[in-house]
């Protein structure tokens, strides 16, 4: 029965079904890392999930557009969404130096009825679309068994996403715009008496965040999942927020705790597949009483931003 | 002297400062209706159209304001526990969850002593649900206080882990046992006559006002308690210690306080009223607990309506009434409006995310404002200071 459970899709599944949780998580992290929570991440993949899921559906729809550049559009469009998203909410906690738990939330419910609005408005009955295919190695060596099927049968955005892992902690710790996001985020005082723009290093986190939120939804709808319906995240953001504390705010972490979170959720799948005797609530909640825990014993406390959800204002 | 002094010299003699203070809120609803006329005018509706037909569908007849009051009552417990949580510090959002589980373990007493008498049955539901929402919560708190988890992802978290536990439990051990085969409805048994709460209306009039409506006495229960927390948070010394932890942790702690405690107490009263939320729900309403297997079956949204309703009302218990009401008019009027206007409801949850941003948005200038009261009481102070010392 364990070869049952513990297949080659399985593990390629979990693989895949990182990826959202990845773009997500690791956007997350710069934002964070200069001191701000952004809680409305789910809000701003929904909406740049169901933008990049509209053009790649136009575009599919129409036949004008060859394929790859219909996809190209849909994540443009979605990192553009995931942008706008990201400014708005950089105004609203830095500038506004709003509360920064609730004003996520806000955000949150915002791109949640908003996309389901659009959704409903503009499309109607949950559809799926082509979208990115697997790509073609050379060598055949999507054939190698075991092997081949875990590591060399994904699309396009999965590969990016783990690839973006190694650049986000070379950004992070090796250049210069890293270390002004690091002081920001432990010692936004000292930061600004170093001539460093504290609002500037965290709007720009805020919005790379946000960029990388719409591209985790628009690779939820149009990479992984290819459909896209009403609430279509189920809270993927959130966990992804939970992630980068799971992660103590580095990169790799972040991307080994997304691997197990979607491993374990790839498992619950399984499990229902192939209909073992476990109720299939007790599955699906599985992956939220491992958040809880990880969160309870994160190993955060050394690399916690210490700034984390304080706003900064010169002279105080 | 300066211009600006008298003029609040004025303002605080006349209490109209505090009523400013109402203003921000004011002002991010009409900014909200500004967006969402926007989104209208984008959705090919007329705004005018859509706002009278939502006001119509609210308040137009009088079943419509009772239904409208019926869809405030859990939002008004949610959001009487969630003052309380916010004064206290605790960003609480799992409401959903820990009206879940009041439902649950409301619904089961309800159940089990059904027959016996109908105001020790019901009093002891409404006492059942409270603690099971209040440790759902208290959980959380604990969570908060001793490992440092952020409370807010771990009540989202929890909401999800109670939508399962009802899924698994009306599927299973509560479900209705005259309903038991494969193509069953997820719910529970109806509770017996005596268990349920007693319809709500104003004698006035043949017939009485609301007497053949929903309108049930959870309403009247809600806003009883609103009053009792309002007096609990601003007139007692426990109120006082929850709302100095949430004001100033350091400041709290040094003058004796024990912050781990606050915590704690603040979200086991929050997920106490949303507990009583589902219990009420049960109780008055539905008669017995059903969902739809969706998250939201049961509880309509009103954890997360809640919220905003708190933070419309200022985060007063008090303000809460008619934030809720406001809020079962928003979605009351939201179906009619989709019915005759063909646009969406979840215009309306849109719409909420906006007031909640728009509102907590608003802090920056009620600070600025109490600030610049500050500065210049104390320089009046000063100046009255050294008057009396050259004379």
């Amino acid at each position: 029965m364990i070869d049952q459970i513990f297949t080659a899709s399985v593990f390629a599944s979990a693989i895949r079904l990182a990826t959202p949780y990845i773009f997500a998580a690791i956007g997350e992290t710069f934002t964070q890392r200069s001191g701000v929570l952004n809680l409305g991440v789910d809000g701003i993949m929904l909406m740049g999930g169901f933008m990049g899921f509209y053009v790649v559906h136009l575009a599919e729809k129409a036949e004008v557009l060859a394929s790859p550049i219909g996809l190209l559009l849909g994540v443009l469009v979605a990192l553009l969404v995931g942008a706008l998203m990201g400014l708005a909410m950089a105004f609203i906690s830095v500038t506004l130096q709003a509360k920064q738990g609730i004003s996520g939330i806000g955000v949150y419910l915002f791109g949640l009825g908003f996309s389901e609005l659009l959704f409903q408005q503009l499309i109607g009955t949950p559809q799926s679309v082509e979208g990115f295919q697997r790509i073609a190695f050379p060598f055949n060596l999507n054939q190698v068994p075991v092997i081949g099927e875990i590591f060399f049968n994904h699309n396009l955005l999965v590969y990016l996403a783990f690839a973006l892992v190694p650049i986000a902690a070379y950004v992070l710790n090796k250049t210069t715009f890293g270390l002004m996001i690091r002081a920001v985020g432990q010692n936004p005082e000292a930061a600004d008496a170093m001539g460093i723009n504290v609002a500037q290093v965290r709007y720009a986190t805020v919005i790379i965040g946000g960029m990388l939120a719409g591209l985790a939804g628009a690779s939820l709808t149009i990479a992984v999942g290819k459909v896209f319906q009403q609430n279509v995240t189920a809270g993927i953001g959130f966990i992804a927020v939970a992630l980068v504390y799971f992660g103590g705010w580095r990169p790799y972490h972040v991307m080994m705790g997304a691997l197990l979170f979607s491993f374990v959720n790839a498992l619950q799948l399984q499990i229902k597949v192939i209909g073992l005797n476990v109720p299939s609530e007790f599955a699906t909640m599985a992956p939220y009483v491992i958040t809880i825990i990880a969160l309870a014993f994160a190993s955060k406390r050394q690399e916690q931003p210490t700034a984390l959800t304080k706003p900064f204002e010169r002279g105080e | 002297m300066n211009d600006s002094s008298t003029v609040t010299r004025i303002l605080r003699l006349t209490r109209l400062n505090q009523v400013i203070d109402f203003f921000p809120v004011l002002v991010a609803l009409l900014l909200a209706l500004v967006v969402a006329s926007i989104l209208l005018v984008a959705l090919n509706a007329n705004p005018f159209d859509a706002f009278s037909s939502m006001l119509q569908g609210a308040f137009g007849t009088e079943n419509a304001t009772a239904e409208t009051l019926v869809k405030a009552t859990p939002i008004l417990f949610v959001a009487i526990g969630i003052t309380v949580a916010f004064r206290g510090g605790m960003i609480n959002i799992g409401g959903e969850g820990q009206m879940i589980m009041g439902a649950i373990a409301g619904t089961t007493v309800a159940l089990i002593f059904g027959e016996g008498n109908g105001f020790i049955t019901i009093t002891l539901a409404m006492i059942v649900g409270f603690i099971a929402g209040a440790l759902y919560g208290g959980l959380a708190g604990f969570l908060k206080a001793y490992f440092d988890v952020n409370e807010i992802l771990s009540t989202i978290m929890l909401n999800q882990i109670a939508v399962q536990m009802m899924n698994f439990l009306l599927n299973g051990v509560l479900l209705d046992p005259a309903d038991a085969g494969i193509n069953h409805i997820p719910k529970t048994a109806r509770i017996a006559e005596v268990a349920q709460l007693p319809r709500l209306f104003i004698p006035i009039g043949e017939p009485a006002i609301f007497e053949r409506t929903r309108l049930h006495y959870g309403l009247l229960i809600a806003i009883v308690l609103a009053v009792i927390i309002y007096i609990f948070l601003w007139r007692t010394a426990m109120g006082y210690r929850i709302r100095a932890v949430g004001e100033n942790e350091r400041a709290s702690r040094y003058a004796g306080i024990n912050v781990k405690r606050q915590m704690i107490f603040s979200m086991l009263l929050a997920g106490g009223f949303a507990g009583l939320a589902g219990v009420v729900q049960v109780l008055g309403l539905q008669y017995r607990l059903q969902t739809d297997g969706s998250p939201i079956g049961f509880t309509g949204n009103a954890g997360f309506n809640g919220i905003v309703a708190a933070l419309f009302g200022g985060l007063n218990p008090i303000g809460a009434i008619p934030a809720s009401a406001f809020f079962g008019g928003l979605l009351v009027g939201a179906q009619k409006m989709q019915r005759d206007l063909g646009v969406p409801a979840s215009l309306i949850t849109a719409v909420n995310g906006l007031i909640v941003v728009f509102v907590v948005s608003s802090e920056i200038f009620i600070r600025r404002r109490a600030k610049r009261r500050v500065s210049v009481e104390s320089s009046e102070d000063n100046l009255k200071k050294t008057v009396e010392v050259k004379e």
